[in-house]
């Protein structure tokens, strides 16, 4: 699919992965990362591997966080089919989540084993309210950006009030909320680009 | 159990196609889903469950095959793991052959910048009800609190943070 101009290149020297390659080098970051993979993503791809160059990275990285899904997910399925199509990108996705998968079933059962011990209880109570103060620490990294913004504001918070405090449905918020956020980014741009 | 299998194979496809901005998008509604209309964990579980896939290594979405293995079993596992990363995965392909055509065109950029509002606000409720489901204690809404400070001010790797939230819950310090 993809044929390296870099082939000229003698500086550049690229290796392009087989499927059994594919595998592993996400088996790998599935073990390694924890909180974020995307990043140890990159240096094994871009750096360590040479994969591909940084900007092509970039380029799919764009593309991934376009689509629904987890970027890092989307990733391992893009750069898969890019270099060895559906096989490549089935290997690159299996081997991403086995091992987590594995660990946090060994985790849950461990869990329903023991949830009726007190010790184990107040671990995992403790354990659930760290992750939770986790999420909350994301929210707002995310949602400072938007401080001047005083629309986008606007709306985040209707989203929020309507899954959050109504709790109504994903799918429902999401077809009225999309349409008008995105027109209402679009109508704000135009504002700004003509003086 | 089939019928188990298909309503959860129908909401994690939903969720895989609605998550915009990322797995934490997705929370609320796949919580509202197997607590609060298919009652098939409690809140509390259910919070447990997201704490579990936090301290495991790998992508954010891994409470994903846990809540199937809680509901049933391995091939619960397999269901909702097809189920989320299926039709997402697919899209991905798809949207490959074409991402050359668009990814220049102005629309692409409007309408990826025009859903981040909606990202805040979904990543925001997902840390409303995760902390409503985890904070059923004042030294709970402590950590919480702690946590959330430290996460944002400091860069204590998560998994320290956790480690430490672990610990002091395990003391019993507050909790019955």
């Amino acid at each position: 699919m993809s044929t390296p101009a870099s082939l000229a290149d003698p500086e550049i020297s690229r290796t392009e992965p087989t499927v059994a390659q594919l595998f592993t080098g996400f088996l790998l970051l599935g073990l390694i990362g924890f909180g974020g993979v995307l990043p140890l993503a990159r240096t094994m791809v871009v750096e360590q591997r040479r994969w591909m160059s940084g900007k092509e990275f970039t380029e799919l990285l764009g593309l991934c966080q376009f689509l629904p899904g987890g970027n890092i997910n989307n990733m391992s399925v893009a750069i898969g089919l890019k270099f060895r199509g559906p096989a490549g990108a089935l290997a690159a996705l299996l081997g991403l989540i086995a091992a987590p998968t594995a660990i946090v079933i060994g985790l849950g059962i461990l869990y329903d084993h023991y949830q009726d011990d007190p010790h184990i209880r107040h671990l995992f109570a403790g354990l659930a309210a760290a992750a939770a103060g986790l999420l909350v620490a994301m929210a707002v990294k995310i949602a400072l950006p938007l401080r001047r913004k005083p629309v986008a504001i606007a709306i985040a918070l209707l989203c929020f009030l309507a899954i959050a405090i109504l709790r109504l449905p994903l799918l429902a918020t999401m077809l009225v909320l999309a349409p008008i956020s995105v027109l209402a980014s679009w109508t704000l741009d135009k504002g700004e680009n003509t003086p | 159990m089939t019928s188990v299998l298909i309503a959860l194979a129908l909401i994690f496809t939903q969720l895989s196609l609605l998550a915009f901005g990322g797995g934490n998008t997705i929370l609320p509604e796949m919580q509202r889903q197997v607590v609060e209309i298919h009652h098939w964990m409690s809140a509390q579980q259910f919070g447990a469950m997201f704490a579990l896939a936090q301290a495991a290594p790998g992508p954010n979405m891994m409470i994903v095959p846990l809540v199937g293995w809680h509901v049933a079993s391995w091939p619960g596992v397999l269901v909702t793991t097809l189920a989320k990363f299926g039709p997402s995965s697919l899209l991905t392909g798809i949207a490959m052959q074409l991402w050359e055509r668009f990814k220049d065109r102005p629309w692409r950029r409007t309408v990826q910048a025009g859903l981040v509002p909606m990202t805040v606000g979904l990543v925001t409720a997902s840390a409303a009800v995760i902390t409503q489901a985890s904070a059923h204690e004042w030294i709970l809404a402590a950590i919480v609190a702690a946590c959330a400070i430290a996460a944002s001010t400091t860069r204590l790797h998560p998994l320290l943070l956790l480690g430490f939230g672990a610990l002091v819950g395990l003391s019993g310090i507050g909790q019955i």
